[in-house]
């Protein structure tokens, strides 16, 4: 398993959206938050874009005012999940249209249903845009 | 019903739009289309929002309010979906422009989200009872149920977020889960490719073991379904099923390797996935798909890498990376330790080693996992020299993240190419220099791993050099490795000895006390540098007084070789000469004792310093003592004793002080690794097996420091050893010398350890008769440790002490108080006793009642009877016992678990206590009681030791003697430990 948690937190540390694909408490994942923001947030932009954090390599890069932190293995290629970020982003900006932290707040069950459409099981499933805002469209034009 | 007049007066009618402004500054941002990917966009954002409501979205009740929201989200659906149709546009995909007001938003809006939501809360907060409570729960789950019904168009949006919150807060440990099985198997059988593909999703997250057996063939089926976004999810899934059970990993062999062949890219990167994950559960697969899809793959490689433009896929100039990386990764598994399948792949790795861009990071990604696989694949020189110039470049990008990757994946070619890796050693030593933390941490594990024999001097001390500037929370770690370093390579003793001095003065404060103890170790050993260590010490120390370890080091090593540092013994011909008188010695040694920085260990290696010093340097003798004597008082009791007692050594005991503060023989090397790696025993025995072995070369017998010890504490007379007796006679104040010619005197057993054990459990031990006094001095020789000398040294005096006259025994009878409180009862067999209260405390009491069964006086039935003396009752309530090895025990069940409050009934316990050694010992029991009080536990402990006697008076005599035997052996030893034993230990062993 490549991925093992994605975060997005704010400049303030909020969480705004927060996906795990292994199990951990909410006790667990408050404290792991909590660590891993103050720890990236303390970063500069010159630093590079890795932290090693207890058995995880955080990956993570700040797009305006939203940080997007992936929780991977110490084997994964770090530079992809970098991109994989990118792509989630370009993704959510194509859908909502110049994506910010808002549209993530007040669609978090779409954020999500794109991240599911990208990632399971801690796996890439889809790369291709279209193909992972095919099925929500769809819904959505349903309902 | 008109929607938008619903949400405006319903929730925020008294809020204005307020629109707020967003300032993007988007970093490493690359809209698609975008030619200035830099430029700040600005765009207001139209929301109709308190701040509260912002602020309840945070970290904490994150969970909390996802699951309100789904909550939220059915009620919606259910208020608006049912009574207007279709109210809501498409959004998203065609909103005229970032942040026009739409109408549909607040539809998707938890806190806009209407009435419903907010009078349920205010139904429930309404709520008197939970009774009622409960009511408006069940009437809002009607109307839901009500709505899934009859609302069929917003079945699947609903089924998703059903599905999104069983993912999100379920996991497979809940026993919930096991719930859904079935649901899910429907869901994978469902005529609708999308539920399909939502079942799936929810399967390859959360799916556990036992899900993973009973949906198995369903996933396999849909590996073949015609759809491919449900073969993609398909192949994920059974990654997951083989993870939980890996026995079912054969079922998918062929499967995957027909994914493989695909041409979506989805389902190809899934696949891949999949049979990496194969390969990695079964070695009959990764033999199986090396066999037949090595070549399918490189050509897919092939295919991928040489694509034309594929605007759906393409990354910064490049199709599908994700994919490149995926097959990079498959490759990598495939051609490790196989030749065949390494040859076959070696065009295309070089090909996209040569031909991918690495000016995106997009190439870089590949380009660096093309860089693992040819590294992790069967050797081709020409592969791994592009390899490592590839990395060469990474290592010298000016973007860190580059750099990173480069540091860490030189940690894995190390293994492989070694000299390859030196090469870039002066690179990799900048990158310890950096100001990112990250790229620091692995290029320091990777210096280290660089490090070998030929080059541990550089290196060693451009790290040295940097710990200087480093910045603080660096030099924990970077002090460690260098220490590391040190100890693992240093081609010499002085080498050694300087380097540790430097890292000790720069960052002494993060050096971990095992190192610094291995250094004085070394020190030791090292004799001809003793004088060169201590000048060197001595100069360092006024430079770096804060540094902790450095200071205790010199401080030991002043103490120890305090006149070589005055007289220049050992001069070598790099050192500068150095004058140093004594007083100048004594005064960094008082400087480190009254720094008020130093720590208990600093101070105490301090008071024992000067002691030795005091010897060392006659002329300071006075001086010295004036500063030991400042700690008198000291409210350290440690530092305290130590400081009284080195008073007295100096003071009075002229004649041997000298003896006592000889140099500190050489510390043997092994022991102490021995030690670091917890396989020696107490310090104790080897600190005593260290005075054997004394510096003069004359071995002493051990023997004599303990007489020496005596000595001291008899004022100089000297003594013969066999006065020991007297002196200790003499202590107690008891005169008991008219007994020693009595004959028959007791004798412990020889193992003066187990005396002691036996002691302290109340349990005496096997009393043997001896007519010959023993021979102190040769029972030392055998005896294991101080302990056990002192306490055979004991002996001899409580033997003739135990020869009691009644004159002497009257004393010690009340001490045993306990034991004779109960007068012997005149014994008739089968004869009833006492019952004694055997346990009292304030909210409990247990009396004993007991009996004899006829005809076996060494058996004792007790009748133990709980009373409650609390107005709480007593729950779990169990009675625990435990006796000396010479009585055996037997406990029947209780009568009950509960104790009713306030002596409102009792609990009854029998128990049979069969005393082997009857007639002689009497019994004693422990006793532990445990119970809860309202859910809380308590505990309670106790002895009991008296229980009625059944003893003739001649036994009750005997049994005094012996117990007076005992409590004087205790007492007497408590005496020579707490007199002797800390002396003799912290001089001899408490150095290090």
């Amino acid at each position: 398993m490549g991925i093992r948690f994605i975060l997005m937190v704010n400049k303030q540390g909020q969480t705004r959206l927060a996906q795990y694909y292994e199990y951990l408490t909410l006790e667990e994942r408050r404290a792991l938050e909590g660590e891993i923001v103050r720890k990236c947030l303390a970063r500069n932009e010159q630093q590079c874009s890795f932290v090693e954090h207890r058995n995880y390599k955080i990956v993570y890069r700040r797009y305006a005012s939203l940080f997007f932190l992936v929780g991977v293995d110490n084997d994964e290629n770090e530079l992809a999940i970098l991109e994989f970020i990118h792509l989630l982003v370009e993704t959510m900006d194509r859908h909502f249209g110049n994506v910010c932290e808002l549209d993530i707040m007040f669609h978090l069950e779409k954020a999500h249903f794109m991240l599911e459409e990208m990632v399971m099981n801690g796996c890439i499933v889809e790369t291709s845009k279209t193909n992972i805002l095919q099925p929500i469209q769809l819904m959505e034009k349903s309902s | 019903m008109d929607l938008c007049s619903t949400i405006t007066q319903t929730s925020h009618s008294p809020l204005p739009f307020h629109p707020i402004s967003i300032r993007c500054h988007p970093h490493h941002f690359t809209a698609p289309g975008k030619t200035n990917t830099k430029h700040e966009r600005t765009f207001s954002y139209n929301h109709r929002l308190t701040k509260s409501a912002l602020k309840r979205r945070d970290r904490d009740t994150h969970s909390l309010s996802l699951s309100f929201y789904l909550r939220s989200k059915i009620s919606q659906i259910f208020v608006f979906g049912s009574s207007s149709g279709n109210p809501n546009p498409p959004i998203g995909s065609d909103r005229p422009f970032p942040g026009a007001p739409s109408i549909a938003d607040p539809i998707m809006n938890p806190f806009s989200s209407g009435t419903r939501l907010r009078d349920m809360i205010r139904a429930i907060r309404a709520c008197k009872t939970a009774a009622e409570e409960r009511g408006v729960v069940r009437k809002e789950c009607a109307a839901i149920r009500a709505a899934i019904n009859e609302n069929d168009n917003d079945y699947r949006h609903q089924k998703r977020i059903g599905y999104l919150g069983l993912m999100l807060l379920l996991d497979e440990r809940q026993e919930v889960l096991m719930l859904v099985t079935n649901s899910l198997k429907q869901d994978l059988n469902h005529s609708n490719q999308y539920i399909v593909g939502l079942a799936l999703c929810a399967l390859g997250n959360i799916c556990s073991a036992e899900m993973a057996r009973d949906l198995a063939p369903e996933v396999e089926r849909l590996l073949q379904f015609r759809d491919p976004n449900t073969r993609k999810k398909a192949a994920l899934c059974a990654i997951r099923i083989i993870r939980k059970v890996p026995d079912l990993a054969e079922n998918f062999i062929n499967p995957a390797a027909a994914l493989l062949k695909e041409k979506h890219h989805g389902v190809l990167i899934t696949g891949v996935q999949l049979c990496t994950d194969l390969c990695k559960a079964s070695a009959d697969a990764l033999e199986y798909f090396r066999e037949k899809c090595t070549e399918g793959l490189v050509k897919t490689l092939k295919d991928v890498a040489n694509s034309p433009y594929a605007p759906e896929y393409d990354i910064a100039g490049i199709t599908d990376p994700f994919l490149h990386i995926r097959l990079l990764k498959l490759l990598r598994v495939l051609g490790q330790g196989d030749a065949d399948a390494s040859d076959l792949m070696n065009d295309i790795l070089a090909q996209v080693a040569t031909k991918t861009e690495s000016n995106k990071n997009a190439g870089n990604a590949i380009l660096y996992e093309c860089v693992e696989t040819i590294m992790s694949i069967e050797d081709n020189g020409g592969l791994r020299v592009l390899a490592i110039n590839i990395l060469g470049r990474f290592l010298s990008n000016r973007d860190n993240n580059i750099r990173y990757v480069a540091l860490n994946m030189l940690m894995k070619a190390i293994t492989v190419d070694a000299q390859a890796v030196q090469r870039h050693r002066a690179t990799i030593l900048e990158c310890v220099k950096d100001s990112d933390a990250s790229i620091r941490k692995r290029a320091l594990e990777l210096v280290y791993l660089l490090i070998n024999e030929s080059n541990v001097k550089p290196l060693t001390k451009e790290l040295i050099d940097y710990l200087e500037v480093s910045d603080q929370e660096f030099k924990g770690d970077l002090t460690a490795k260098i220490c590391s370093i040190i100890a693992k390579f240093s081609p010499e003793k002085i080498w050694y000895i300087d380097q540790m001095l430097k890292v000790l003065s720069e960052a002494g404060n993060f050096v971990k006390d095992e190192v610094w103890h291995a250094l004085i170790v070394v020190i030791s050993n090292a004799s001809d540098l003793h004088g060169y260590t201590v000048r060197a010490l001595y100069r360092a120390l006024q430079t770096s007084v804060e540094q902790e370890s450095l200071v205790r080091v010199a401080v030991w090593c002043i103490g120890e070789y305090g006149d070589m540092l005055i007289n220049n013994v050992g001069m070598l011909d790099i050192e500068d000469p150095i004058t140093v008188t004594e007083s100048d010695a004594v005064d960094i040694i008082e400087l480190a004792i009254k720094c008020h920085t130093s720590d208990l260990t600093t101070k105490a290696m301090s008071l024992i310093a000067l002691l030795k010093l005091s010897s060392r340097f006659p002329s300071c003798s006075e001086r010295i003592r004036d500063i030991i004597v400042q700690n008198r008082g000291n409210l350290v009791l440690e530092l305290q004793q130590r400081s009284i007692e080195f008073n007295s050594i100096i003071q009075k005991h002229q004649n041997i002080r000298s003896a006592l503060v000889e140099r500190m023989p050489v510390l043997d090397e092994a022991t102490f690794i021995g030690r670091r790696a917890g396989s020696m025993p107490a310090t104790v025995s080897t600190s005593s097996g260290a005075s054997l072995n004394l510096p003069n070369g004359v071995a002493k017998p051990s023997a004599a420091p303990l007489v020496d010890l005596l000595d001291l504490s008899l004022d100089d007379a000297p003594a013969p050893s066999s006065s020991g007796g007297d002196f200790l006679q003499d202590l107690l104040g008891v005169d008991l010398s008219p007994s020693s010619n009595q004959s028959g005197t007791n004798q412990a057993s020889k193992t003066g350890t187990d005396v002691l054990l036996d002691l302290l459990s109340i349990e005496t031990p096997p009393v043997q008769s001896s007519s010959s006094p023993p021979d102190v001095l040769s029972s030392i020789q055998d005896s294991k440790s101080p302990v056990a000398s002192l306490e055979e040294l004991a002996l001899p005096s409580s033997l003739s002490g135990q020869a009691t006259t009644p004159v002497g025994a009257a004393p010690m009878m009340d001490l045993l108080d306990g034991f004779v409180s109960n007068p012997p009862k005149p014994e008739n067999n089968g004869s009833v006793y006492p019952s004694v209260v055997a346990f009292e405390s304030s909210a409990l009491r247990i009396t004993f009642d007991f009996s004899k069964p006829p005809g076996n006086p060494q058996t004792t039935s007790i009748q133990a009877t709980f009373t409650n003396l609390s107005p709480n009752v007593y729950t779990d309530f169990i009675f625990q016992a435990a006796v000396p090895k010479f009585l055996q025990l037997h406990l029947d069940p209780a009568s009950s678990n509960t104790l009713p409050a306030t002596g409102n009934g009792s609990i009854t316990q029998n128990l049979r206590v069969t005393n082997s050694q009857h007639g002689k010992k009497s019994l004693v029991m422990r006793i532990r009681i445990a119970y809860k009080i309202n859910d809380k536990d308590v505990l309670e402990e106790g002895q009991i030791s008296n229980f009625p006697r059944v003893q003739s008076s001649a036994s009750m005599v005997q049994f005094g003697a012996v117990f007076c035997v005992h409590y004087y052996i205790i007492f007497l030893l408590g005496i020579l430990v707490i007199e002797f034993l800390p002396l003799r230990h912290r001089l001899e062993g408490a150095h290090v």
